[in-house]
């Protein structure tokens, strides 16, 4: 890592950048026409649309069931709220169950200008195409007038979770992420970490963390969920490459997992789609709730994970990776950190931020979190991410039973 | 790099190999109160070697919390992975390959 100035925590309150301000309240730090797709069948016109308007701003995602999903409909109106998303255009085929019409009304409501069509309606892939890409081009031309305002560290929302993990990970790359959620929290931002699927015997300890008696049971509902879940499919949020990497129980992954969180009160638990109600550190609960049918696993990748945290608002997203991950996500740009030097060296195109410094002394981690959160502000400002440099928009929403209720009583019915 | 191993709490009993280690002395860095420990076996980059004698079902102690159970003694300096110790949660981990972690109860046809 080249040397570089460590900006002071004083010096990092002061900074002040340029968002985006939506009708509906909220400051977006990406101004984006959001495209998405109902049904896997509306993909390719869809897809067709983003790739004709060639503009970083058309974004891409989509439900691909035919059949509907509370959840992924709650997860799309999250993201249609979000405020990195300045317009929307949503694409059906036309005899699905997830209604475009319905999700441009969701758009119109929060303020943002919304367009929608079935392609069974334009009369096939060329004419919807055709539609399509004339509307978003247009309401991209709509998002240039979108007023500026400035914003600070405190204007912030940001989630993190990992991936990839290796010994690295709880050693350095997701400590300097707790570090600077602690800094982020300290500073009148907001945190969201994820994968309580990582807090395998950790519960004594974030009930410790309790900002108070809501946050406690709701803690208290999101561990034992989690754990009953693990064991009724059989299988801990813990892979072959950790074991290869060294990484010997899930208890030992989960303690490095929960280090991103920092050191903070943890205010209480939130579900897909709804975003913190005020600012401070929050888990985000992403597993499947019991429900008749156990479909679904916790979390299938990290795409799926990255779009959770999202659609809860996270204007930044970040990607703790020891062994090396390469994508990227729409709607808010992700960060990728390593806490493995090699890794770093060997994927430097992909990798956004070397966190290792501290791991061989060259660093405190504090240092570290506050050249992350200098990073983290630059990208807030506009500058482009790894991933969003090479294009990587992933995304991965699945169907997953879930209330958005943080605590309900019917997880006790089964 | 010299052979290192990082203790992250110091009451832990393992510690984490920087480097690839090999039987010899192993410079302790991080929050231990050992600053060095003799390893007695190859220890691969990124796994754990115990930084005190074990015993067969005491806890596996790393960040001060207990990671899981030990299924062996385990003598100080020597390798602690999945041969030695098993997740107090998890138990199918406990078919895993040793050194590449893949599953061995996955039919393929």
């Amino acid at each position: 890592m080249s040397r570089k100035e460590i900006p002071s925590l004083e010096e990092l309150r002061a900074l002040r950048w340029r968002g985006y301000a939506r009708e509906g309240g909220g400051i977006g730090v990406r101004n984006c026409v959001l495209v998405i797709y109902t049904v896997k069948c509306a993909e390719f016109v869809a897809r067709g649309i983003v790739e004709g308007c060639q503009s970083p701003d058309v974004q891409l995602v989509g439900f691909d069931g035919c059949t509907d999903s509370q959840c992924a409909v709650n997860l799309l109106a999250g993201l249609i709220r979000h405020p990195n998303v300045g317009a929307v255009l949503a694409v059906g085929l036309g005899c699905e169950y997830v209604q475009p019409e319905r999700l441009a009304e969701i758009a119109a409501r929060a303020g943002k200008p919304a367009r929608w069509l079935f392609i069974q309606n334009e009369g096939g892939t060329l004419p919807a195409v055709e539609r399509g890409t004339a509307w978003a081009r247009e309401l991209l031309d709509e998002l240039r007038n979108t007023p500026r305002v400035p914003m600070g560290l405190s204007d912030l929302t940001v989630g993190a979770e990992c991936g990839g993990s290796d010994f690295t990970s709880g050693l350095a790359g997701n400590v300097a992420v707790g570090r600077f959620f602690d800094l982020l929290v300290d500073s009148g931002g907001t945190a969201i970490f994820e994968e309580i699927v990582e807090a395998v015997g950790l519960d004594w300890l974030l009930l410790s963390r309790a900002a108070n008696d809501r946050a406690r049971a709701e803690l208290r509902h999101a561990y034992d969920k989690m754990i009953a879940y693990c064991r009724s499919v059989g299988q801990f949020s813990v892979s072959p490459g950790n074991f290869a990497g060294g990484l010997s129980t899930i208890e030992e992954k989960s303690m490095g997992a929960i280090a991103k969180s920092g050191s903070r009160p943890i205010q209480g638990v939130v579900k897909i789609s709804v975003p913190p109600p005020e600012p401070g550190l929050w888990l985000l609960d992403s597993t499947p709730d019991p429900n008749p049918v156990q479909y679904g696993i916790t979390n299938p990748n990290d795409s799926e994970g990255l779009m959770d945290l999202i659609s809860c608002g996270a204007h930044v997203v970040l990607l703790v990776t020891g062994r090396g991950s390469v994508i990227g996500s729409p709607v808010a740009p992700c960060l990728k950190i390593t806490g493995n030097a090699e890794t770093f060296r060997r994927m430097s195109g992909d990798l956004d931020f070397d966190a290792s410094p501290s791991l061989t002394g060259e660093l405190r981690q504090d240092e570290v979190a506050r050249l992350l959160a200098e990073l983290i502000a630059e990208t807030a400002a506009g500058k482009p991410t790894k991933a969003e440099a090479l294009g990587h928009r992933e995304f991965h929403i699945p169907y997953k039973y879930q209330e958005k209720e943080a605590r309900r009583a019917d997880c006790e019915r089964r | 790099m010299e052979r290192t191993a990082f203790q992250i709490d110091a009451r832990d009993n393992v510690a984490t190999a920087l480097t690839e280690l090999a039987p010899g002395p192993v410079r302790l860095a991080g929050d231990g109160e050992a600053e060095q420990v003799e390893a007695v076996e190859p220890i691969p980059r990124g796994h754990k070697l115990a930084v005190k004698f074990i015993a067969e079902g005491a806890d596996v102690v790393k960040y001060g919390v207990p990671i899981g159970v030990a299924t062996a003694d385990i003598m100080p300096g020597s390798w602690v992975h999945l041969h030695v110790m098993r997740s107090a949660y998890d138990e199918r981990s406990a078919h895993l390959n040793l050194r590449t972690g893949a599953p061995e109860d996955t039919r393929y046809e």
